[in-house]
């Protein structure tokens, strides 16, 4: 739905067989790049964006005018340092901020909602695996994101496993739980719900399902939090009144909360995006490609594993994590492993939580040295 | 560094691979990859700890022994090393079986509570020792289950643990333990350093 002239695309001519059986080909893969490849290029970070990321990893990402979703952690003298890294990000197929996605249009001229073709993590990866290519970048240096960025690297690194020296997988897992499965299932049901949606063809229809998408970023939100977090920042707290109201208006802060969440989100996505990729999500399981044995995904690769978690995160436990931990530990892969005390929930890593960004720079950091 | 760990590090050899449980802020990994080309492995139960070791550029691992070895294949490692840890265990049986499935061999380390300040202590002045090597008040100190030199070298054997080196460590001097210097051994050394295999 985005098509600003802010946006760098890469049109991939190479025809990409998807997991669903189509092939899609003359594709676009829209992507950003922050700090300078240098003359080695070995300093490249592939990092993955989450559910409802996008390209901008950080400064002002100039289609929403917002924050970059990854401030926290990159940029100059961050986390990830721009001043030594270059560092890549893209729209993930399927996606609506110029990469090909079901708001693109089809051969025939149509616009593809629901007709666009069902995709994966493996397929997302297979896609960005393109810009190695067109930036003649032989390895990487790292791989990374969270959430199902973190899938993403797990995914990436299983299809090629030389092609970076570092893996950071940060608060994800290695299989869409049930749990997770519901989550999405239950924010596709509010978007289909909704009588805008119109079988997807809401663009068409002129219409937008924004209330189906809102409460299901308001769903998801909550997942992305945890209890003592919500507890401490709005416990019972009123939104501008002095008692309740009893009615149903916003009453208290957290609904007010919850409600500017969804509306804010509604602005910069699209609902048929939404749908493709917790798709997505959901069908991912990377033990089932090897026959359930999730070391079997790594067995190939002698690149170095970092794996981030956090207490607080119910949506992608410790406990998932380390599933990794020990699947790479059983083939004597070098790994390590750190699970950050935080109350953020999931979205810890995406927030200002000083352990994890000093963890994530020294490992970096630390590894770029012994290069 | 301390000179346990110079002791242990002498009985590693160059190039090999090994795993150090418990591996507090990595001083020993560091000097090990540093000095001898270790490939080498902390776990560690302190995140502050782990967050030192990351810093240092080690690869660590935040677990628990007791709960997280037994994610490591047999005879993964070449040593796993084990320093004055073995006591604070609710499992120290358990644990020991844990290392010497996973390393080819293990180094383990323990403050003995034979040494003969140890029993001066308890004997004169009739409360729990405090020492070097055992710092920690009665109701603070981590550790669970103390032994001294003699009950360990006796515990190994019972287990048909076989033991290739034993080192007796008072301030900077390390000698050889053996049966028959067992019992002196037990009485002047506050730490002992046994190179086991099973």
């Amino acid at each position: 739905m985005n098509t600003e002239k802010n946006i760098k695309t890469l049109i991939v001519k190479k025809p990409l067989k998807l997991d669903c059986g189509k092939t899609i080909k003359d594709f676009p893969i829209a992507y950003e790049t922050y700090g300078s490849l240098n003359s080695k290029k070995d300093n490249a970070i592939l990092v993955f964006h989450a559910l409802t990321g996008d390209q901008f990893v950080t400064g002002i990402n100039p289609v929403t005018n917002k924050e970059g979703w990854w401030s926290y952690a990159v940029g100059p003298d961050k986390a990830i340092d721009t001043n030594k890294y270059f560092v890549i990000c893209s729209n993930v197929i399927g996606g609506c901020m110029g990469s090909y996605g079901p708001s693109h249009k089809d051969p025939d001229q149509k616009i593809f909602g629901t007709n666009f073709p069902v995709i994966t993590i493996n397929d997302m990866v297979n896609a960005q695996y393109n810009l190695l290519d067109h930036f003649g970048i032989d390895k990487l240096f790292s791989i990374t994101g969270g959430s199902m960025g973190g899938m993403q690297v797990l995914q990436f690194i299983s299809n090629f496993p030389d092609k970076s020296k570092t893996v950071i997988p940060i608060a994800t897992t290695s299989s869409h739980s049930a749990q997770n499965i519901a989550f999405n299932e239950l924010g596709r049901q509010a978007i289909t719900a909704d009588s805008n949606w119109k079988d997807g063809n809401y663009t068409s229809n002129d219409t937008n399902p924004g209330k189906g998408l809102a409460v299901a970023r308001m769903a998801a939100h909550i997942t992305y939090l945890s209890k003592k977090g919500l507890q401490e920042k709005f416990g019972r707290k009123l939104q501008e009144r002095e008692d309740l109201k009893f009615g149903f208006d916003a009453d208290f802060q957290i609904e007010s909360y919850l409600r500017y969440q969804g509306s804010v989100f509604v602005d910069r996505f699209d609902a048929n995006s939404y749908l493709y990729i917790t798709r997505a999500m959901d069908y991912f399981d990377l033990a089932k490609q090897f026959n359930g044995n999730l070391s079997e995904a790594f067995i190939n690769t002698n690149a170095k594993f970092f794996i981030i978690s956090f207490t607080s995160d119910w949506l992608y436990p410790t406990q998932e994590n380390k599933d990794i931990v020990i699947a790479l530990n059983s083939i004597g892969a070098d790994v390590g492993f750190v699970e950050i005390e935080s109350d953020k929930g999931h979205d810890s890593f995406l927030l200002d939580v000083p352990d994890f960004l000093s963890a994530l720079k020294n490992f970096l950091d630390k590894s770029y040295e012994e290069n | 560094m301390k000179n346990e760990f110079q002791v242990i590090a002498d009985l590693i050899e160059k190039d090999k691979k090994v795993l150090d449980v418990g591996c507090a802020d990595g001083t020993l990994m560091k000097f090990l990859k540093d000095n001898k080309n270790i490939n080498i492995r902390g776990l560690e139960i302190s995140k502050e700890k782990v967050q030192e070791c990351i810093a240092k550029g080690l690869t660590v691992i935040e677990g628990n022994a007791e709960k997280d070895l037994k994610q490591f294949p047999d005879k993964s490692f070449d040593y796993v090393v084990l320093s004055q840890t073995l006591q604070a265990f609710l499992n120290p049986e358990l644990v020991l079986d844990e290392l010497l499935r996973v390393g080819k061999k293990a180094i383990v380390t323990i403050p003995n509570f034979g040494y003969w300040k140890v029993r001066f202590h308890l004997l004169f002045k009739g409360t729990m020792p405090i020492t070097k090597t055992l710092p920690d008040e009665w109701y603070n100190t981590p550790n669970l289950h103390m032994c001294t030199i003699k009950d360990f070298f006796h515990f190994v054997k019972s287990k048909d643990i076989k033991i290739f080196k034993s080192l007796a460590l008072n301030n900077l001097n390390s000698s050889i333990i053996n049966e028959s210097n067992l019992g002196v051994k037990n009485l002047f050394a506050d730490l002992g350093i046994f190179l086991i295999e099973k």
